[in-house]
């Protein structure tokens, strides 16, 4: 279930080259909105925009209960909305934990009255995110979670996993699953390689990740019951799920735009906005995961948009939390550094941003037909911008682009009918 | 800052060997070697950095780098302080951020870090507006301990080109063999770490240097340089290796694993009968003590390199040669 403020829809026009790749769309046409449900689509002249679906994040972090500080239901949803996206999976590693039908029943409530766009809540998957007792899945189902995952946490136990997974087919939800075994990760700061290696951090090895993702890959197989993996980052996670899809296992998967782009040499600068987990990893596991993006083994990006408060990574670089923002410059990002250079096209861009995620979760996915409502990015390919610390509508900055120069920008989003962004 | 301070040369860090080029190191070594000189007079004190504050902030026990910066700045007539995390405002939670704006307020020249985080002296050098010396962060580097081992290793066999050192231990928590094994490639030594396969990560190659897990390869080097056992690096639980003792038997510097005509160092402290025998670190071939000497005159030539941008001819000019 996703909820967001009510309201009426509105009635206004798009034109430009309107880009649907999951309905195989690309001409100049002109759609008009009314009451928030598109009225008609007619042959448009101008080019100069590109009109697509709006995008679908499956993996933010509001902040909501605990850090309201660092982020609100309000400020990540209009954060959201300027980064083209109608609508957004929220995780439930808060304070406390969304593990129970009474903090999830408040957190709805809250986004009645605060979401800018339609926002859906995670539920834990154990009682605390301890990984040792399952939540009240049925009741946190029928109060309106979106899925299930122990996000910043893995599930250690391999039989709490299975039984979750067996107990969760009751809700038809999925279960979204941070890969990572603890034993491996523990003490790393980066990717356990050449950088870690020369500068002394802490590594946290590839395999970390994917002797989970091959764990939780063979349960999802042994119950017949789908998983989706979240923020992948090394190349024998891609290797393992590629394996599994072959075998037709239902999985899918989802990569962070800073996986994309960077490697862990920029993590050289200790700059703490570059510490993240799962950390940046080397050149040959960024393209592993470009090259699962445009075959669609990996068919959502997430920004993993984990907001921190200034005084939080303004610490040496080994105390810094991880994470880092992500949900107003993911396009651009990627435009910039994947699209620009010919490394991935536009139109599967797209598609990885809207229908990908939204079929992972089961969600209603962003159509540009008659009839359906309005959920629109129109984005501007010329326009250039520099990433800058005060232009965020986020409460945290932690962005790892500041002060990087970007092409490509979104200047209009709809949201369930309503415009909720105008550059 | 005060009007009436002359300009200040443009911002000079000492953060990691990776900042510096051959000439720099060359520098440095030439200014110790002058600044040496000095020390053999009766009045060893100097004026070349009267006036100057240097603010050493130590938030990691140090015997021999603390002391020896303290007096490296006294011998140069600078005002020193030096403040510890214990009994400071750290313990009542101040973060190294706040500590940092507090101590820039008294405007010192040179703020000397030592932490055991990574990146700590980075975040000194982006907050401050002071010339910042790392003095060690965390397993990351501790560049004036490269220098002073290359001054050591210069002093006693007279060269450092074509020099072979063979640096055995706990590599993978050591920041003297990671800026150690840099300086040495910068001048023309080479240089091998030796550990066993837990305590030497992959990838450490791109320093500049080989590896082997064969306490054997210790054989073909001019210098024997021993690390520390760093056991408060290792979390309970992390077995890098199942014992001291086999520790020991296979990779101490043992009399019998010390050629003639080898020097054997060790940045201290030793853990005597762990991975340094102690009839090695009191024979004729060690430099221990040496080392210790070397930090006194290497750290006086940082405090003045960083603080004046003319390099070696100026010391004449500032009454030094």
């Amino acid at each position: 279930m996703l909820v967001c403020r009510n309201g009426r829809g509105d009635s206004l026009t798009l034109e430009g080259r309107v880009l649907a790749p999951a309905q195989r769309i690309d001409e100049l046409l002109r759609i008009t909105v009314e009451n928030g449900v598109v009225a008609r689509i007619e042959p448009g002249e101008s080019s100069r925009a590109v009109v697509a679906p709006a995008f679908v994040d499956p993996h933010v972090h509001l902040r909501t209960p605990g850090r309201e500080d660092e982020e609100t239901i309000r400020s990540g949803t209009e954060a959201a909305a300027a980064g083209g996206y109608c609508s957004v999976l929220a995780m439930p590693n808060t304070e406390p934990v969304v593990d129970s039908a009474a903090v999830l029943g408040a957190l709805v409530e809250r986004a009645r009255a605060e979401a800018l766009v339609p926002t859906g809540f995670m539920a834990a998957i154990s009682k605390g995110q301890r990984g040792e007792e399952l939540t009240e899945m049925a009741e946190l189902a029928a109060a309106g979670a979106a899925a299930f995952t122990d996000d910043g946490r893995p599930v250690v136990s391999s039989g709490l996993l299975r039984n979750a997974l067996r107990y969760g087919s009751l809700t038809g939800l999925r279960l979204a699953l941070h890969c990572e075994d603890p034993a491996l990760s523990h003490g790393g700061h980066v990717h356990e390689g050449e950088v870690s290696a020369q500068l002394g951090l802490g590594g946290y090895p590839g395999a970390a990740e994917s002797v989970m993702v091959e764990r939780d890959l063979s349960l999802a197989a042994l119950e017949g019951r789908p998983v989706h993996l979240m923020h992948l980052s090394a190349r024998e996670s891609v290797d393992a799920l590629d394996h599994a899809l072959e075998r037709s296992v239902p999985a899918t998967a989802e990569v962070t735009p800073h996986h994309l782009v960077l490697t862990d040499e920029a993590v050289r600068s200790l700059d703490p906005n570059l510490k993240m987990n799962p950390p940046l990893r080397a050149e040959r596991d960024r393209e592993a995961l470009r090259d699962a993006l445009r075959r669609g083994a990996i068919s959502c990006i997430a920004t993993d948009h984990a907001p921190h408060a200034r005084h939080e990574k303004d610490v040496p670089f080994e105390e810094a939390p991880f994470g880092v923002t992500g949900l107003e410059t993911a396009f651009a990002a990627l435009y910039t550094h994947l699209v620009l250079p010919g490394l991935l096209s536009l139109e599967t861009l797209l598609e990885r941003m809207s229908a990908g995620p939204s079929r992972a979760f089961g969600l209603d996915e962003p159509r540009i037909e008659v009839g359906a409502r309005a959920n629109l990015v129109q984005l501007d390919l010329e326009a250039e911008w520099t990433v800058a610390e005060d232009g965020f509508r986020s409460l945290s900055a932690n962005s790892w682009l500041l002060g990087q120069r970007l092409r490509g920008r979104v200047v209009r989003t709809v949201a369930d009918g309503r415009e909720v962004f105008a550059a | 800052m005060s009007e009436l301070r002359p300009p200040t040369p443009p911002r000079r860090h000492l953060l990691s060997v990776t900042d510096l080029t051959r000439d720099d190191v060359e520098r440095l070594l030439d200014t110790a070697a002058s600044l040496r000189a000095t020390l053999e007079r009766e009045v060893k004190k100097l004026p070349t950095l009267r006036g100057r504050t240097v603010v050493n902030l130590f938030y990691e026990s140090s015997t021999r780098t603390l002391a020896s910066f303290e007096l490296a700045a006294k011998r140069l007539s600078a005002d020193t302080m030096s403040l510890r995390s214990s009994g400071s405002s750290v313990d009542k939670g101040e973060s190294l951020k706040d500590t940092a704006l507090t101590l820039a307020a008294y405007e010192p020249d040179v703020i000397v870090v030592r932490h055991p985080s990574i990146g700590a002296p980075q975040l000194v050098a982006r907050v401050t507006d002071a010339h910042v010396v790392n003095a060690g962060d965390g397993k990351h580097q501790h560049p004036t301990q490269a220098v002073l081992d290359l001054y050591t290793m210069r002093e006693a066999l007279g060269r450092l080109e074509g020099l072979q050192v063979a640096i055995v231990g706990d590599v993978l928590h050591s920041r003297v063999a990671r800026s150690l094994v840099q300086a040495l490639a910068l001048v023309g030594a080479r240089s091998v770490l030796v550990a066993p396969p837990t305590l030497l990560p992959d990838g450490i190659e791109g320093l500049g240097c080989e590896t082997s897990t064969d306490i054997g390869s210790i054989a073909d080097a001019d210098v024997v340089y021993a690390l520390r056992m760093q056991s408060e690096r290792m979390s309970p639980g992390e077995a890098y290796v199942p014992s001291l003792r086999e520790y020991t038997a296979l990779y101490g510097i043992t009399p019998d694993r010390v050629r003639p005509g080898q020097v054997v160092m060790h940045p201290g402290p030793m853990n005597r009968g762990v991975e340094i025998d102690p009839r090695v670190a009191d024979s004729e071939a060690a430099l221990v003590v040496d080392q210790v000497r070397s930090g006194l005159v290497v750290r006086m030539a940082v405090l003045y390199d960083v603080l004046t941008v003319a390099p070696v001819g100026a010391l004449a000019h500032a009454g030094v040669a």
